[in-house]
């Protein structure tokens, strides 16, 4: 029978034509593949700005971009696009600055950093100032770049000018599952036939020191500072808490009509996404696990898969007590008997947790792990939970056989999203 | 992008405040007669703004501790998601709150300015600012401000709040945010991707952190009010900032006619595009715009909403396409009457559009704007259009149901 390209369901099949990623491990898919199958951290002391006074004084932060004037929008910008140009380059889709199809990027929420109001509070003449103040200064006019730099749309427009996509660009956050939220967007405009190729990206490049403070005060970050390297440990007892890394992933969805119809190479394909919403909490996920569960079982019912399909999961794993022993709950529900072997690591314990780029970021590592049939470690796990009782793949890769992943990313606010990943269509049996 | 797809999109919800009141028939009421924007000039002087009517929240915020949880940027959207829910007999009824969806267009949430302004009078005096910033940040912020602040947490906050538990995305980036929100709705309702989605925005117009940001690219508009059409370079470009909250619930029209729910209107076409900004180029991407729902519109009987900003340039070019375009249709400027309110200002002018097709009539014009000029006869559909001050173009059309 002649291929159709379509889904079980009847939709167009969304290919995988082109993957970027870039990380404090490295940049580019073969450097961060060799050093997270090597498992490498990625973790070190920050440098970026002075740490005195703070309690966490460790993340994974990317030193080696160039900026003119360094902020969170700049950074995360040309991590993108170092992302974008590598998945880009490999696709193969449209030419360089014309890329064929709409942008989705999830982006971290950015506004004026401290340089810039204390610029302004000298040029405001310092005493007494207040924002009146600031304002007025700003009325100078010498400042209008950063009104562009500090809009929430500006990083995504500015790849789209660079880039060349079609349309208006998606900024979005779904906080911790923003990456894996900018694949879902695509994907669906793919399926209704919006369009038939679609960047997405996932970027953070949000390291300073008021954005580090906010989740120290909330009490999620580790504080074992000691050893930078060993700090983030998802999964094991003595996990105390998340480390903030950076990094962006960029991924070409294309139907896999079209990647077919111009002889692109398939890198794997994304067979379904789910989401579900929780309204327990602002920062907690509800104690039955439910949206966790359920966002998990739509992602499998969108891919028309039973459980027993997933080879390995992807977590989320960031290292908290709370997410690690909720993404258990929730995964064991849905897998049953099944869980405690069935492979699950965490990205998170080598590059920390990339916040808004995590779930591209982790989508990419799931469809390298299908491509080398290699499993990446859970590393740091040297106490085990003994509430844990998993496979994380510890401390070391190891070869598997892996047809389908599942990617978990969950995030404040009550955002859960999963991601099912396949080297082949579920249907093309 | 436009989208396709042949289900036909309702709005069967309505949940909008602003200056103005709250609730459509409020609205509608209060832009009867002479029209005379509510201002403060004083609040955050030199900066005039629209401010929020008085709105008694726990009609929608029903527990003071989710109240206290948010500042007014979040407050105003719950209670607005809530009226919308309320408005589509959805609230309160967990079998249909479990699968409305949620997208919302989102800016950030509030700072503590006068710890912002404190920790800067600190850093003038300190020899070591590093470790000061970090002192005062640790010891000043308050934890539960970040929440307040988080772009994603006012979708948290109404799932939280109205136990809507669907899938939730939140879009950022200004007025864009708005067209793109009920544009993918509409394009995944209109597919079969879900059957009813609440979209919408909000915006505290009462920020300086807000009125500072847009004075770095000289949008906002100081001194007394002017209205749209009559700003300019000579007179003040920019904005006046605007409370509101704007939520829509749309739907798909079989969904809504099998639970036995009249339309407000039909939500039957939007689309977005982004131009590179050079004169003329916000000319041409309102005309191709356009084009998407030329064929589809009633001679004589449409009018215009648009969201303009009174940003240099792009304003004049609006109005002027719309000359070019629709000449002879009655225009409105939102802006006059609520103000600017960025994200949420696309979906507010949904919903003041869905109003006047009900009505089957349009608002008398403002005074002084030379774009608006009255008009009597029946209007069956509206046209919405957004240019957004610094980037993105949008329109939408919103015409009688049924």
């Amino acid at each position: 029978m002649a291929r159709t390209y379509l889904d079980g369901e009847g939709r167009p099949l969304v290919a995988v034509t082109g993957m970027g990623v870039v990380t404090s491990l490295g940049r580019g898919q073969a450097d961060n593949w060799r050093a997270l199958t090597e498992g490498r951290s990625g973790i070190h002391r920050i440098t970026r700005f002075p740490t005195e006074g703070l309690r966490t004084t460790i993340a994974g932060t990317i030193d080696d971009v160039r900026l003119d004037e360094p902020s969170a929008p700049a950074l995360s910008e040309q991590l993108a696009l170092l992302a974008a140009d590598e998945a880009l380059g490999e696709a193969g889709a449209g030419r360089p600055g014309d890329f064929p199809g709409p942008l989705f990027v999830a982006v971290p929420p950015v506004e004026m950093e401290w340089p810039q109001r204390r610029a302004l509070a000298v040029e405001a003449g310092d005493d007494g100032v207040d924002y009146r103040a600031l304002a007025a200064a700003a009325a100078s006019g010498r400042h209008r770049r950063w009104h562009e730099l500090f809009l929430f749309g500006g990083v995504a427009d500015r790849l789209a000018e660079r880039l060349g996509t079609k349309g208006s660009p998606i900024s979005l956050s779904t906080a911790c599952s923003s990456g894996a939220t900018a694949i879902q967007l695509s994907v669906e405009a793919i399926r209704r036939g919006e369009t038939d190729v679609a960047l997405c990206v996932g970027t953070d490049g949000s390291v300073h020191a008021e954005a580090l403070i906010r989740f120290s005060l909330l009490s999620a970050l580790s504080t074992q500072n000691e050893l930078p390297e060993a700090a983030s440990k998802p999964f094991s007892k003595n996990r105390d808490g998340f480390v903030m890394g950076e990094g962006a992933a960029a991924l070409v969805l294309e139907s896999a009509a079209s990647a077919h119809a111009r002889g692109a190479r398939v890198l794997g394909y994304v067979l379904g996404c789910g989401d579900c919403g929780d309204g327990f909490h602002r920062t907690r996920s509800s104690p039955d696990g439910k949206p966790i569960i359920r966002a998990i079982q739509n992602a499998l019912d969108d891919a028309g898969l039973a459980p027993e399909a997933i080879d390995y999961i992807n977590a989320h794993g960031t290292s908290t007590p709370e997410n690690d022993k909720m993404e258990t709950m929730g995964c064991s529900a849905v897998f049953g008997e099944r869980m405690p072997t069935l492979p699950i690591s965490s990205n998170k314990s080598m590059v920390g947790h990339t916040l808004t780029a995590a779930g591209a970021i982790e989508a990419v590592i799931s469809l390298m792990t299908i491509a080398n049939q290699r499993l990446t470690p859970t590393i740091n796990y040297l106490q085990p939970d003994p509430a844990i009782p998993l496979d994380v793949v510890p401390n070391r890769a190891r070869d598997a056989r892996v047809r389908n992943v599942l990617s978990n990313s969950f995030g404040f606010g009550g955002q859960n999203t999963c991601l099912v990943l396949g080297a082949e269509p579920a249907s093309a049996a | 992008m436009g989208a396709a797809g042949g289900r036909e999109v309702w709005i069967t919800g309505a949940g909008l405040i602003s200056s103005l009141g709250e609730g459509l028939d409020a609205h509608w009421a209060a832009l009867q007669g002479v029209q005379v924007p509510l201002i403060d000039a004083e609040t955050i002087a030199p900066y005039t703004i629209h401010p929020m009517a008085a709105i008694d929240l726990d009609r929608q915020i029903a527990k003071k501790s989710d109240q206290r949880q948010m500042e007014p940027w979040q407050r105003y959207g719950v209670y607005a998601a809530g009226a919308a829910l309320e408005d589509a007999g959805v609230k309160g009824r967990p079998e249909l709150l479990d699968e409305t969806q949620i997208i919302v267009a989102a800016g950030g949430g509030e700072r503590d300015v006068a710890v912002d302004a404190t920790v800067l009078q600190e850093l003038a005096r300190s020899g070591d600012e590093g470790r000061t910033l970090n002192e005062r940040l640790m010891g000043d912020l308050r934890p539960t401000l970040f929440l307040a602040q988080l772009s994603n947490l006012l979708a948290g906050n109404i799932a939280i709040v109205h136990g809507v538990v669907g899938a939730s995305r939140t879009f950022m980036g200004e007025e864009a945010a708005g067209f793109d929100a009920l544009r993918v709705a509409r394009a995944r309702i209109a597919a079969g991707q879900g059957r009813r989605f609440l979209v919408g925005g909000s915006f505290s117009a009462q920020r300086w952190d807000l009125a500072l940001l847009f004075e770095l690219g000289g949008h906002a508009r100081k001194g007394g009010f002017a209205s749209v059409g009559a700003r300019g370079d000579d007179d003040g470009a920019g904005f006046h900032m605007g409370s509101m909250g704007a939520f829509v619930v749309v739907e798909e029209a079989g969904e809504a006619r099998l639970r036995g729910r009249a339309p407000v209107a039909a939500l039957s076409h939007v689309a977005s595009d982004r131009s590179t900004r050079v004169p003329g180029s916000v000319h041409q991407s309102l005309g191709r715009l356009w084009s998407g729902l030329a064929d589809r519109l009633k001679p004589g009987r449409f009018a215009v909403l648009s969201c303009a900003t009174g940003a240099t340039g792009v304003t004049a070019e609006e109005f002027g396409a719309l000359r070019d375009l629709a000449p002879g249709a009655p225009v409105r400027a939102v802006g006059n009457v609520v103000g600017h309110g960025v994200e949420a200002q696309f979906p507010a002018a949904v919903l003041l559009g869905a109003m006047a097709v009900r009505h089957g009539r349009l608002f008398p014009p403002m005074a002084d704007d030379a774009s608006e000029r009255p008009h009597e006869g029946p209007i069956e559909q509206v046209v919405v259009t957004g240019v957004g001050h610094w980037r993105g173009e949008g329109i939408a059309l919103v015409e009688r149901a049924g």
